[in-house]
């Protein structure tokens, strides 16, 4: 219903309605609108595309990597990074909080460091951890177990310098190859990396990692670690178009969407400052956290809340109604 | 047969009255939301644009993605990797959260443009606001969760961020089981309960109107 008699009076409800307060109850006329009709027809629509889109397209399941496929695929990588968290440089070794207690490893904001914050809540012991205690588990060798006890009968600074010299001359050695190293005191650290990686290539060093002195586990804090602070991973993932600098935070392996909506995240890691600094992430995500605080309060903040007004889509998605109305006026 | 002794009269009229901590949640619900409003069969006239589809197309396919995701849940998390129904099963319910996220984003844009939160809807924008981020939590914790390469690749990229700011000291992207139950349970109920609630205060609050005509009406322009 478009006019009203009112006395003498023909009005345009629409118009009358149009100018009272956004607060006050709509009081112009109405048309009908089924609400559950409208809920069901949506929902067997969207179930049907679902089932289609599924038929269709599938879904990526690219395979996991295991420490026993990274150790058999690429025993280099696997031993360059096994020597770097024996002498303590592995980004792990190295990472701060929550993992280690490395107060200047932390990201900064300007002065501030909410890294360091909450403390170390997930402590990690790379030499520990990822070396010694797996290797302890399977010492049947007795090589092994002879270089367990010569480990363990070193002061903690002839254990760092035999870790330090040997990564020092397996990052010269031919294709970083273990097997092409120059001659050096190295104390037990070659046998304990030749082992290890015979460990992990076994498929051992995967149990190993994942055990925490319980039957049941569902935290993989450390094989993830450890399998992070290596390349082969990386190698994989960036083939799949997923690497920081590739917008892989919104990508998916294969040729999918993935997460789309993670493009503004996505998008200040490619650019200066961000792309270049150190604090990169601690910097992105305190941006973000204030850009969702603005999003959230749009409501209130002028300008902001204004851009509606001054971009008038609202007069195609009402323009129905300001046809009516405004026509009415003339 | 026992006989049941009979209130005083003012008892009753009292307790009808009062009806305890139901009736005044009774009383309560039914002034917030009078049937007629909180389930009408009319709309103002404005509410005529494809734009509004949106809103009730994105509760739709999050409701598919809850069916689908417990359909995964039915035989656990790693199920689908060796069975090809199960593989379907999850393409369903990556494509619904496809479909939720675009929904979502589409109904946002929409109610930017509308300036929905006029006419002290503030709460009603705010309610979506906060559940699309929730929404993007959740469909964050479903890429950790799909045990494959890439909630590896993921996991160890994302738990940068996190820790850069503290919140992975807490929050560890790389413990599966934890990862799992916020996605599964904590973030869903989270999205769930603030989507009634954004659809409780669109209903209380009516269907924002169009802004005032660029031609001001007058008193002659209504005479006809």
């Amino acid at each position: 219903m478009r006019w009203r008699r009112d006395g003498h009076r023909l009005v345009n409800e629409n118009r009358t309605a149009a100018t009272r307060p956004a607060a006050e109850p709509w009081s112009g006329p109405k048309r009908p609108y089924d609400l559950v009709k409208e809920f069901v027809v949506a929902l067997v629509v969207v179930s049907i595309l679902t089932v289609v889109l599924a038929a269709l397209f599938s879904s990526p399941d690219e395979k996991q990597l295991t420490l026993a496929q990274w150790a058999k695929a690429a025993p280099n990588d696997f031993v360059a990074t096994a020597a770097t968290e024996l002498d303590g440089t592995s980004g792990s070794a190295s990472y701060g909080a929550p993992y280690t207690h490395d107060k200047s490893a932390a990201q900064k904001i300007g002065p501030l460091a909410p890294q360091n914050w909450l403390g170390v809540t997930t402590p990690i012991d790379s030499v520990q951890d990822f070396v010694v205690r797996p290797l302890q588990g399977a010492a049947v060798s007795t090589d092994l177990q002879a270089a367990l006890k010569q480990w363990a009968g070193a002061n903690a600074d002839q254990q760092q310098k035999w870790a330090s010299v040997y990564d020092t001359a397996l990052a010269a050695a031919p294709d970083t190859d273990p097997a092409q190293i120059a001659a050096g005191d190295y104390g037990p650290v070659p046998v304990m990396m030749t082992q290890l990686l015979a460990l992990a290539q076994s498929g051992g060093l995967d149990g190993a990692l994942l055990a925490q002195g319980r039957f049941y586990q569902t935290d993989y804090t450390k094989p993830l670690l450890f399998l992070a602070d290596g390349t082969y991973l990386e190698d994989l993932a960036r083939a799949q178009h997923l690497g920081g600098d590739q917008w892989g935070m919104m990508n998916e392996t294969g040729n999918y969407p993935g997460q789309a909506w993670l493009w503004l995240y996505t998008f200040w890691y490619q650019v200066k400052p961000f792309s270049t600094s150190g604090n990169a992430d601690a910097l992105v995500w305190s941006l973000m956290a204030l850009l969702t605080l603005v999003f959230v309060l749009v409501p209130f903040i002028p300008g902001v809340r204004s851009i509606p007004k001054l971009i008038p889509i609202h007069r195609l998605i009402w323009r129905d109604y300001y046809r009516d109305v405004e026509g009415g006026a003339r | 047969m026992t006989a049941v002794p009979a209130l005083p009269e003012d008892a009753t009229a009292a307790h009808e009255e009062s009806g305890g901590w139901t009736g005044w949640v009774r009383r309560r619900a039914l002034r917030s939301f009078p049937p007629d409003q909180l389930l009408p069969d009319k709309q103002p006239i404005y509410v005529a644009s494809w734009i509004y589809v949106f809103g009730v197309a994105t509760i739709a396919a999050f409701i598919v993605a809850l069916v689908t995701g417990s359909v995964l849940a039915l035989r656990g998390p790693a199920w689908w990797h060796g069975s090809g129904l199960g593989h379907y099963v999850n393409s369903t319910h990556l494509w619904s959260v496809e479909l939720f996220m675009a929904f979502m984003v589409i109904h946002l844009w929409g109610k930017f443009f509308m300036a929905a939160w006029r006419g002290k809807r503030a709460m009603t924008w705010i309610t979506g606001a906060v559940s699309f981020i929730a929404s993007i939590g959740t469909a964050f914790t479903g890429y950790l969760t799909q045990q494959n390469l890439a909630s590896q690749w993921v996991s160890t990229q994302a738990k940068d961020g996190l820790n850069s700011v503290g919140i992975g000291s807490y929050f560890n992207v790389l413990d599966f089981g934890q990862m799992l139950m916020w996605h599964i349970v904590l973030l869903p109920l989270a999205v769930g309960i603030l989507v009634v609630v954004h659809v409780l205060l669109v209903r209380r609050h009516g269907v924002v109107p169009p802004f005032p005509p660029v031609v001001p009406p007058t008193e002659d322009a209504v005479e006809a």
